[in-house]
C-alpha cells in the first residue's frame, strides 16, 4: 500500500509515491537516483549511508522514506555549492582523505554534523565524533587530517 | 613556455578525487538499466547437511517473481566454479552454483530468485521451503585431520586437501645441536576482508548479438572475463566484463564467486539484465576469509642468539569449497619462514583441510603475513629465553646488506634489502634505549610498558608468470597502451585495476615526465576488457611496479617514434633528442627545438610523408617480470597493558618502511596506513567465530569488531630507499607491507609487556579478556 511523501532533497522537492517498508537510504539511490549515497551494511553500523535529515545526521538505512516525509535532506552531492567544494570535499581531497571512496560520501556527512557542533575538534573528538563511520583503505589519518583542514579553513554560518 | 615541474616523487593529490567526493562516481549497485531484474539468494542455514527436497512453488506465486532455480534446474548448462590454483596431489572438489544434494557451509548458495524488485525477490526467499536433515559439522582444522571426522566430501575418502612435505635433515640435526629451542603454536585466525562496498554483479545479454556484458566489483576484469566465457560456454571475444569503481577488493575481489557466474547466466536465460547486490551479513558468510592457519613452530638457536632451524607443521583451514586461488595461498608460508634473517635450514609439512567454513583466500598479504608472524615471534621468543635484547637478536641474524640478491633455503631470491638501515631509523625514533630504561622504571611501579619490534620482509608483485598456476590463462606479467591523440594529449589504458590505490594520478605523474606533457593533459583508462588490452589486475601490490613499469616501457617506445619523427624534422641524432616542458629538444642544445605537438601532428597528419615509419603513435607493451619483490622494513609498537583489565593503550606506532623508489610519497602514506589497521586489526580486534555446529558466530559488524578511528593510533611514518634492480623504475609493492610488519609488532610489544608475569604467548586477537586470561592464569590464579 504505497504512500506519497514528499520531501526537499538538496534543496529540491521531490514527491513520490512509495512502499512504507522502503529504506530512505534505497529511495534516495534507486527512486532520486542519488547514488551518492551508500549502503554498506545492515546493522547501521558502518555509517556509509550517513546523510543529514532535518538538520541531523543519520543512517539512512535505519530510517524509511516515509518517516523522513516532509523533511528536508542534506546528501553528499548537496555539498558542492555553485561549483565550489565544500571546505570539507577540500580537505579530503588535499589531504588524501580516501582511497576507494566507498566511505567517503558518509564520511563527509559525518564530518560535517561534527564541524557544526564542534568547528574546533581535537584529534581525539574527530576520531570519536566518526566513530559511527567505517573506513577500510586509510586508517583513518588522513581522514582526521582531513576534517582539520576544513576546521581551519572555517565554516561560516551555515557551513 | 610555462615549466612544467618535475611530477616523480612529489606529493599530487588524486585524480580520482572530484568524482568520489561529490557522490559522482559510478559503483556497481549505482547501475539501472531498463527493464532490469534483481537477484537474491537462498543460502544455506546449516553448515552441514542433506538437502531432501526444496518447495520453490509459494515464492514462485509471488507477483513479481520471474524465476526460482535450484540445482537440478541449471544442471549441465554451465561448467562448475572454477579453482585456478594447482598444489601437486590435491583434490578438487566440485564446487557447484547451487548446492546440490548437500550443503557444505553455512552460507551456501541452495537457491536464486529473480524478481522485479529488490523488496519482491528478498520476500521470496522467505518462502522457499528446504527440508533438510543436519550432519555433523567439522570446523576446527585438527579435528578435520582425523579419519573420524565429518566427512565433507565423501569422494575423498578424507578432509585432506593436500600434504606437502619440505624434509630437511639439516633442521633435526640443528634442533638436536641447539643451545635452545623454542616451541610456539601460532593461531592465524580467520578474518573478514570487509571491503566497504559489498559484491555486487550486474549482468546484460544481447541477444542479437550474442554478446555478454557484465559489470562487476573485483580486481581483474580480464581474469573474470576468460573465466565466464568458459563456464558459460561464450566465445570470449563477447564476453566483456567492467570493473565499474570499486570499494576497496584488499584480495576479497581477486575471485571468481557463483554468484557472479549466476547472475550473467540467468541474463542470458531469462534475456533481462540482472542485478545482484550482496548484503553485509552474506559477505560475512559467503565472501572469501583471509588466514586460517594453525602453526607448530620449533626454532633452533645457539646461546649467542643465532638462529640455526626453523621447522614447522602448518595447518591450513580451507574451508568447504575451493575459490579461485585458495590452496595456493597459504603455500607461501613456509617458503619465506626465515624472513629477514639469514637462517640456513628451513623445513615444513603443510596439511591443508576441508572444513565446514566459507573458502579462504587471498586477504592483504596472503600467506606472507603468516610467513612474517612466525620469522617475527620466533626472534622474539628466541631473545627471551636466552634473556638477549630483541633488536641485538635481530642484527645478528640480519640478512647482511652485502648478500643481495639473496637466495634464502626456499630457494627464493631476495632482490635487494637493507634491514639495518631501516631498523637503526626505527629505533632512533624511538630513543630506544631511554625506551627500555623506562621500561623497566615503570615496571617497578607495577606499569606495563611493552616494546614491540617487527623486521618484516615480504614477497610481492607476483611475478615470473612460470609461478603463477598453470591453469590460470594469464601469467604475472602486466599491459599497458600509450596513446597520444592528434591533439597531443594521451590516453593511458592499463591493464591493473585499481580500486583506491590511485594509478590514475601517479601513472599521469610518470607520463608527465616521461613525455614532457602537462599532466592535465593525460588520462588513465581501467577496467574495461572492450577498452583495454587483456591485463591481469590489481592485487599482490603489484600496481606500480608491474603495471608502472609496463608503462614506462610503452612510453619509452612512444620516446622511440617521437625521437625518429623529431629527427627527421630536425634533422638531428634521435639519440641527441629529448622531451621536456611540451618540447622535443637537442640535449646538447636546448634552445633547439620543436613542440611536441608538432610530432604529434607529424605523426598523425603524415603530410610529410616520413620514411621508414608508419603514422599514429601509440604503443602497447607487456612486462615480464624475471623476479619477485620484497619490500622491508622495521615497525616498532609501544603499548602499556593494564593487568586489571587487560587493556592496551598505544604510545607510539612507528613504521620505517622500504618499498624502493616512490613515485607520489601521499599514495604510499596512505597504503601504508590502510595496511597497518587491518593488521593492528588482527593482532588486537577481528576474528571470525564459528561455533562447533558450524554457525558464524561474527556474523555482521555488530560481532565482528573492524576497527573505528578511535581504536586506530596515530601513525608515525618514515622510509628508507632501496631500488630494486628488477624492474627500471626501481619500485617494490607496498600495498601490503603495513599489514605483514604491523601483525608481529603488535603482538610482541604485548608478550614484551607481560614479560614479567612468564607470559610466552598469546592467541590472536589480544582481546582484553584474553590478556586478563592470560595474567591470571600465570598468577596462579583461577583464569
Amino acid at each position: 500500500m504505497k504512500r506519497t511523501i514528499t520531501i526537499t532533497v538538496n534543496g529540491q522537492s521531490q514527491t513520490n509515491e512509495v512502499e512504507p517498508r522502503l529504506l530512505l537510504v534505497l529511495y534516495l539511490r534507486d527512486v532520486l537516483q542519488l547514488t551518492g549515497t551508500h549502503v554498506g551494511c545492515e546493522t547501521s553500523l558502518c555509517g556509509a549511508c550517513t546523510v543529514m535529515l532535518n538538520g541531523q545526521a543519520v543512517k539512512s538505512c535505519t530510517v524509511l522514506a516515509v518517516q523522513a516525509d516532509g523533511g528536508e535532506i542534506l546528501t553528499v552531492e548537496g555539498l558542492e555549492k555553485d561549483g565550489k567544494l565544500h571546505p570539507l570535499q577540500e580537505g579530503f581531497w588535499e589531504e588524501h582523505g580516501l582511497q576507494c571512496g566507498y566511505c567517503t560520501p558518509g564520511m563527509l556527512m559525518a564530518s560535517y554534523q561534527l564541524l557544526q557542533r564542534n568547528p574546533n575538534p581535537t584529534e581525539t573528538e574527530i576520531r570519536h565524533g566518526l566513530e559511527g563511520n567505517l573506513c577500510r583503505c586509510t586508517g583513518y589519518q588522513h581522514i582526521v587530517k582531513a576534517v582539520q583542514y576544513a576546521a581551519k579553513k572555517g565554516l561560516g554560518a551555515g557551513g | 613556455m610555462p615549466i612544467i615541474p618535475k611530477m616523480v616523487g612529489t606529493r599530487i593529490k588524486r585524480r580520482e578525487d572530484p568524482r568520489l567526493i561529490t557522490g559522482q562516481a559510478t559503483y556497481t549497485d549505482d547501475i539501472q538499466l531498463p527493464g532490469m531484474l534483481y537477484m537474491s539468494v537462498l543460502r544455506s542455514i546449516y553448515a552441514h547437511a542433506r538437502i531432501n527436497s526444496i518447495d520453490t512453488s509459494k515464492a514462485k506465486q509471488i507477483p513479481g517473481v520471474v524465476t526460482v532455480l535450484t540445482a537440478p534446474d541449471i544442471a549441465g548448462q554451465t561448467d562448475a566454479v572454477p579453482t585456478a590454483a594447482e598444489v601437486p596431489g590435491m583434490k578438487r572438489p566440485h564446487h557447484p552454483l547451487l548446492a546440490e544434494g548437500k550443503v557444505r557451509y553455512v552460507g551456501e548458495p541452495v537457491a536464486v530468485v529473480v524478481a522485479t524488485s529488490r523488496a519482491v525477490a528478498r520476500d521470496a526467499l522467505d518462502l522457499i521451503d528446504v527440508d533438510y536433515d543436519p550432519l555433523d559439522a567439522v570446523v576446527d582444522p585438527e579435528r578435520a585431520i582425523a579419519a573420524d571426522a565429518p566427512l565433507l566430501h565423501e569422494e575423498f575418502g578424507d578432509n585432506i586437501v593436500f600434504r606437502v612435505e619440505h624434509a630437511n635433515p639439516a633442521v633435526d640435526q640443528a634442533l638436536k645441536d641447539a643451545d635452545v629451542v623454542v616451541k610456539l603454536r601460532i593461531f592465524q585466525q580467520r578474518l573478514i576482508p570487509m571491503a566497504m562496498e559489498p559484491r555486487v554483479t550486474v549482468a546484460q545479454w544481447d541477444r542479437a548479438m550474442k554478446h555478454l556484458t557484465v559489470w562487476s566489483a573485483t580486481q581483474a576484469p580480464h581474469l573474470v572475463r576468460t573465466q565466464l566465457a568458459e563456464v558459460l560456454h561464450v566465445p570470449e571475444h563477447h564476453v566483456r566484463v567492467i570493473a565499474p569503481e570499486v570499494g576497496g577488493g584488499f584480495g576479497a575481489k581477486l575471485n571468481i564467486y557463483r554468484e557472479e557466474i549466476l547472475a550473467p547466466y540467468l541474463a542470458m536465460k531469462l534475456g533481462k539484465p540482472i542485478k545482484w547486490t550482496q548484503t553485509r551479513r552474506e559477505d560475512f558468510a559467503a565472501t572469501i576469509h583471509g588466514r586460517g592457519q594453525v602453526q607448530y613452530v620449533e626454532a633452533a638457536a645457539k646461546k649467542d642468539g643465532t638462529v640455526t632451524a626453523i621447522k614447522a607443521k602448518l595447518l591450513f583451514d580451507l574451508g568447504a569449497y575451493l575459490q579461485f586461488f585458495t590452496p595456493m595461498i597459504p603455500g607461501f608460508t613456509g617458503l619465506l619462514m626465515n624472513g629477514a634473517y639469514k637462517i640456513p635450514a628451513l623445513s615444513f609439512e603443510q596439511i591443508a583441510v576441508f572444513t565446514n567454513k566459507m573458502a579462504t583466500d587471498a586477504y592483504r598479504g596472503a600467506g606472507r603475513p603468516e610467513a612474517a608472524f612466525i620469522a617475527e615471534r620466533v626472534m622474539d621468543a628466541v631473545a627471551a629465553e636466552l634473556k638477549l635484547d630483541p633488536v641485538e637478536v635481530r642484527r645478528k641474524n640480519f640478512i647482511p646488506k652485502e648478500a643481495f640478491p639473496y637466495t634464502n633455503p626456499a630457494g627464493l631470491v631476495y632482490d635487494s634489502g637493507d634491514y639495518e638501515a631501516a631498523l637503526d631509523k626505527a629505533l632512533q625514533k624511538v630513543d630506544y634505549a631511554a625506551l627500555r630504561k623506562e621500561q623497566a622504571a615503570l615496571r617497578q611501579q607495577g606499569r606495563y610498558l611493552g616494546i614491540g619490534v617487527s623486521s618484516y620482509i615480504e614477497i610481492c608483485g607476483l611475478g615470473p608468470s612460470v609461478l603463477l598456476p598453470p591453469k590460470l590463462k594469464a601469467g604475472g606479467w602486466e599491459s599497458c597502451t600509450v596513446r597520444v591523440d592528434p591533439s597531443g594529449k594521451v590516453t593511458v589504458l592499463t591493464g591493473i585495476s585499481p580500486h583506491g590505490q590511485g594509478q590514475e594520478t601517479s601513472f599521469a605523474q610518470m607520463v608527465a615526465d616521461e613525455l614532457g606533457v602537462s599532466m592535465d593533459d593525460v588520462v588513465v583508462l581501467h577496467g574495461d576488457t572492450a577498452l583495454v588490452q587483456y591485463g591481469v589486475g590489481t592485487f599482490g601490490s603489484r600496481g606500480m611496479a608491474l603495471g608502472g613499469t609496463s608503462l614506462l616501457m610503452s612510453l619509452n617506445k612512444v620516446k622511440d617514434k617521437a625521437r625518429a619523427i623529431a629527427s627527421h624534422m630536425m634533422e638531428a641524432p634521435p639519440e641527441n633528442l629529448e622531451f621536456g616542458e611540451g618540447k622535443v629538444f637537442l640535449k646538447s642544445d636546448p634552445s633547439k627545438f620543436i613542440l611536441f605537438q608538432q610530432v604529434v601532428e607529424a605523426a598523425y597528419g603524415f603530410k610529410a610523408g616520413i620514411p621508414n615509419i608508419e603514422p599514429g603513435l601509440d604503443a602497447t607493451s607487456f612486462y615480464e617480470p624475471s623476479n619477485c619483490l620484497f619490500p622491508f622494513g622495521t615497525h616498532i609498537a609501544i603499548v602499556e597493558v593494564d593487568p586489571e583489565t587487560g587493556e592496551i593503550q598505544f604510545r607510539r606506532y612507528v613504521a620505517v618502511d622500504d618499498c624502493g623508489n616512490i613515485i607520489n610519497p601521499m599514495l604510499v602514506e596512505g597504503q601504508v596506513h590502510g595496511g597497518i589497521a587491518q593488521g593492528l586489526a588482527q593482532a588486537l580486534y577481528e576474528e571470525v567465530v564459528y561455533d562447533e555446529n558450524g554457525q558464524l558466530l561474527s556474523g555482521s559488524l555488530m560481532d565482528y569488531a573492524v576497527p573505528k578511528a578511535a581504536m586506530i593510533p596515530w601513525m608515525e611514518l618514515d622510509n628508507t630507499v632501496t631500488p630494486t634492480p628488477v624492474n627500471p623504475l626501481g619500485v617494490k609493492g607496498v600495498g601490503e607491507a603495513g599489514t605483514i610488519g604491523s601483525t608481529p609488532a603488535v603482538v610482541n610489544a604485548v608478550i614484551d609487556a607481560l614479560a614479567p608475569f612468564g607470559i610466552k604467548n598469546i592467541d590472536m586477537p589480544l582481546r582484553p579478556e584474553r590478556i586478563w586470561r592470560a595474567i591470571q592464569e600465570a598468577k596462579g590464579g583461577r583464569a
